[in-house]
């Protein structure tokens, strides 16, 4: 009974964490996703076993062609056809390995929305804090939620302390290219090589 | 004056005006070797204090950061958060025993968002200008470093009365040891985050940098509002 009670709700965790976040409403579909991402980080499996978790999540909750549109800024426009496939292959590998590294770290993270602030009919912005703790203080993080399919809001961008994630990510990419006399070819490259790290 | 133009000049739109690459990447490499054998393990171990104790420090470090954000408050015609900080600053050093409780908050009078000179000029209209990176001290603008020099010339009391006019009781070495410990403490906070920034960074350099200037420009707009990082047309461009 025990065994068939623990089998039950192990699949019902694995459901909930692995079902798309369907919420319509933008705050509900945050709060639903922080509370998934904070069973994950705080519960006892391998950090291994978490980040192939987290990455289910973030594919799911993410608009990660338009994140790797975005910050590929003004090189978007001279990519050939294969470049954009290839760009959106690795830039889909590297964002989840990112986003999932940068999560794993925390052990104890729980966020609370607070309100939201429909800007237009595409956007959203959720406003939500990550509490603090006596080793670290607490967080303001501000979720650009894309709204264009009411059914189906995705993440766009985290704000962190006023700090843009997607911009921060554009700017690091920008530099990688200038670095490299405008050759997008050196951005593939880097993300190749960090994603199969 | 052209070339002081160039050094001041507005870069809102066109990104970080990184004059001294090369150099910048060099010094910040130093500065990285330095963080990692003394300033990381020394906020490692920081941590392992007692948490009301780095509290305490933490509180008294804030308290003493009144000295530069009320006068700062004013000259950026702020005068209501200088009452405020004022305010706060005088329960705090009394009731407060020299900062390290808070008893201010209590009150009602929470703790507000530092400022400094360069801020100051930045709400005057002087622009970033250059972004560079100094030994130990790390990224600043020639703005941001115009504002500390003013700070080292009379505009920080706490600098005044221990560095240029040792008194009785205090001397040089509370300063430069209150600055570290700012750091240290700063850091100690920002391990985990410091740590996954450098784990999952593709060019480190450019994400401090781009971090450093949009924390900055926050700061001086000094509001709530929705900034550039989060102005729709930077995304509207992708959807043409």
């Amino acid at each position: 009974m025990k065994l068939l009670k623990r089998s039950l709700f192990s699949a019902i965790f694995f459901i909930l964490i692995t079902t798309n976040v369907s919420a319509s409403n933008p705050s509900e579909f945050i709060s639903d996703l922080s509370l998934k991402t904070s069973e994950i980080l705080s519960s006892k499996i391998t950090d291994d076993e978490k980040i192939v978790k987290l990455k289910k999540i973030g594919e799911s909750s993410v608009d990660i062609n338009g994140v790797g549109l975005y910050t590929l800024g003004k090189y978007r426009k001279t990519l050939t056809e294969n470049q954009k496939a290839e760009y959106k292959k690795l830039f889909k590998d590297y964002f989840l390995k990112s986003f999932s590294g940068r999560l794993v770290s925390y052990k104890d993270a729980k966020i609370i929305v607070i309100n939201e602030e429909v800007k237009n009919e595409k956007y959203t912005i959720v406003y939500s804090k990550l509490l603090g703790n006596s080793d670290r203080p607490e967080v303001k993080i501000d979720w650009r939620v894309y709204t264009k399919n009411p059914e189906n809001p995705l993440i766009r961008d985290l704000v962190i302390e006023g700090l843009s994630l997607a911009r921060t990510q554009k700017e690091e990419f920008h530099s990688i290219i200038e670095n490299n006399g405008g050759n997008v070819q050196a951005l593939f490259d880097t993300l190749s090589v960090f994603a199969n790290n | 004056m052209l070339q002081l133009s160039v050094v001041f000049q507005t870069s809102a739109d066109e990104g970080a005006k990184d004059c001294f690459e090369k150099i910048n990447r060099a010094t910040f490499a130093f500065n990285m070797g330095l963080d990692k054998a003394i300033f990381k393990p020394v906020s490692k171990g920081y941590r392992k204090l007692p948490s009301p104790i780095r509290t305490g420090t933490s509180n008294a470090l804030n308290n003493l950061s009144n000295l530069i954000t009320v006068p700062n408050n004013i000259l950026q015609g702020d005068f209501s958060s200088a009452l405020h900080n004022t305010t706060r600053f005088l329960i705090n050093s009394t009731l407060g025993i020299v900062g390290i409780f808070d008893p201010a908050n209590s009150f009602g009078l929470e703790r507000k968002e530092k400022e400094d000179f360069g801020q100051t000029l930045g709400v005057m209209g002087v622009g970033e200008g250059c972004y560079i990176v100094l030994p130990v001290l790390g990224p600043s603008t020639i703005r941001d470093t115009v504002g500390s020099m003013i700070s080292f010339s009379g505009g920080d009391a706490w600098y005044n009365i221990t560095v240029k006019n040792d008194t009785q009781y205090v001397n040089e070495s509370d300063y430069y040891f209150s600055k570290g410990v700012s750091g240290v403490d700063f850091r100690a906070k920002n391990l985990e985050a410091f740590e996954s920034v450098e784990r999952n960074s593709v060019d480190l350099y450019a994400t401090i940098r781009s971090i450093y200037l949009q924390d900055r420009k926050r700061k001086i707009k000094n509001s709530k509002e929705i900034i550039e990082t989060m102005d729709d047309s930077d995304w509207d461009s992708i959807e043409k």
